[in-house]
């Protein structure tokens, strides 16, 4: 009916044919759809971003290991408090993560073993993080290691190394 | 004395009021019984009649009914223990303890909390199972089983999110473990470990947000999908009953 309506003025600038199938109400009906629809998205876009913090009360991840003089040679020791081991060898210092690269517990030293073991599901690794046996699917990252202006050491967590890369001292 | 009640009754039942809240009269003959179910909010959506068998206790051992019960006993006592827990830290884990010794019944309710939480687990587990043998999953249950699929999920979702709020240590590295867990999905895994924990550690933006989800989401969800999945059973004809029981022999 309405489809096929062509404007009642013949000939006039008017005459343009209303339709092809779209009705006044469907028009209405998909433009309605429609703001509606990336009304939706838009509030899905922005609780989104309200759930993901901006500003996190978190432990700085860069910290300071105090002198090298306190970590003798051939030495793994455990801070606790950055679940990291500074690890210092002939060749020069490291900084290797305690948190197992399986399912994030805190692993533990054992020097009479001569290695880093995991308490939640058995893995254990060799003092410089390489895996000695799994379910740990991958070896304990080396986090950057350097020294301050006055001779203390440095760890920065968010830099993971090669674990060629040593701290000469 | 009994008659002297039944009198008391019976006269409640004369009362203004009393016929303004119950407008049938009292259910004596089927229509009325039937009415007496139609027109209550609570038992609307329950059938108006089932077949005698599958009232029986093998029919389905009421586990449906025993989850759902554990359901509302979960609900009771949680609402309670909400009145002295702070998801924050550290009062949260003062606040679990102060529960165990300085809150009078404290432990109790917290410990009916956590048994019916464990049991609640158990039987719907065991119900899955039970329809799963009897065939409950075939036509036309079957939107009703994945509707009882997704339950299971927010039963499961709801223990481990209610795991996290003691804020000791097993809680701690069990969500430490489950969501390092989430992380190894591909591509999106770190990005959902990030909003779920709201963080990169598990701390009190993680603790916050794991209350939220099971005082407020989870149960809300959780109890919508439960009235469907009741609703369901009597649209879809009731209990699956096998025609071992149709035919009485057991």
């Amino acid at each position: 009916m309405s489809d096929t309506k062509t404007s009642s003025v013949a000939g006039s600038p008017l005459a343009i044919p209303v339709g092809q199938g779209v009705t006044r109400r469907d028009f209405l009906n998909e433009i309605t759809m429609g703001a509606l629809g990336i009304a939706g998205l838009g509030s899905v876009a922005v609780t989104y971003q309200y759930f993901s913090p901006n500003v996190l009360f978190e432990p700085s991840t860069t910290f300071r290991a105090g002198n090298p003089d306190l970590y003798p040679v051939h030495s793994v020791t455990f801070l606790q408090d950055q679940q990291v081991y500074i690890v210092r060898m002939p060749e020069g210092f490291y900084a290797v993560s305690a948190v197992c690269t399986h399912l994030g517990c805190i692993t533990q030293w054992k020097p009479d073993a001569d290695m880093i073991a995991c308490p939640c599901h058995g893995s254990t690794f060799r003092p410089d993080g390489v895996k000695i046996e799994g379910p740990a699917p991958r070896p304990l990252p080396h986090f950057a290691i350097s020294l301050t202006a006055d001779g203390e050491l440095v760890v920065d967590k968010l830099q993971i190394i090669k674990a060629s890369q040593v701290l000469k001292v | 004395m009994a008659s002297c009640f039944q009198s008391a009754l019976h006269n409640l039942r004369e009362t203004k009021v009393w016929k303004s809240v119950f407008r049938r009269g009292p259910a004596n003959t089927n229509r009325t019984r039937s009415l007496a179910i139609f027109g209550n909010l609570f038992l609307h959506w329950m059938p108006v009649k089932v077949r005698e068998k599958s009232l029986r206790v093998r029919a389905s051992y009421y586990l449906g009914s025993i989850s759902f019960i554990l359901f509302i006993v979960l609900f009771v006592t949680g609402i309670l223990l909400m009145f002295y827990y702070h998801p924050a830290a550290p009062n949260a884990y003062r606040d679990m303890k102060d529960l165990q010794f300085v809150v009078a019944n404290g432990v109790f309710l917290r410990n009916l909390h956590r048994l019916a939480a464990h049991l609640m687990v158990f039987a719907v587990f065991w119900h899955m199972f039970h329809v799963f043998y009897r065939g409950g999953y075939k036509p036309p249950h079957e939107f009703n089983w994945v509707v009882g699929v997704v339950l299971l999920l927010l039963t499961l979702f709801l223990s481990y999110t209610g795991y996290l709020l003691p804020w000791d240590q097993l809680a701690f590295w069990a969500v430490t473990v489950g969501t390092n867990i989430i992380s190894a999905m591909p591509f999106i895994g770190h990005k959902v470990r990030f909003l779920l924990l709201g963080g990169n550690i598990v701390g009190e933006n993680a603790l916050l947000r794991f209350y939220v989800l099971h005082v407020v989401i989870l149960p809300l969800a959780a109890f919508v999908l439960i009235g469907i999945h009741f609703w369901r059973v009597q649209k879809d004809g009731g209990l699956t009953v096998k025609p071992k029981d149709e035919d009485g022999k057991e």
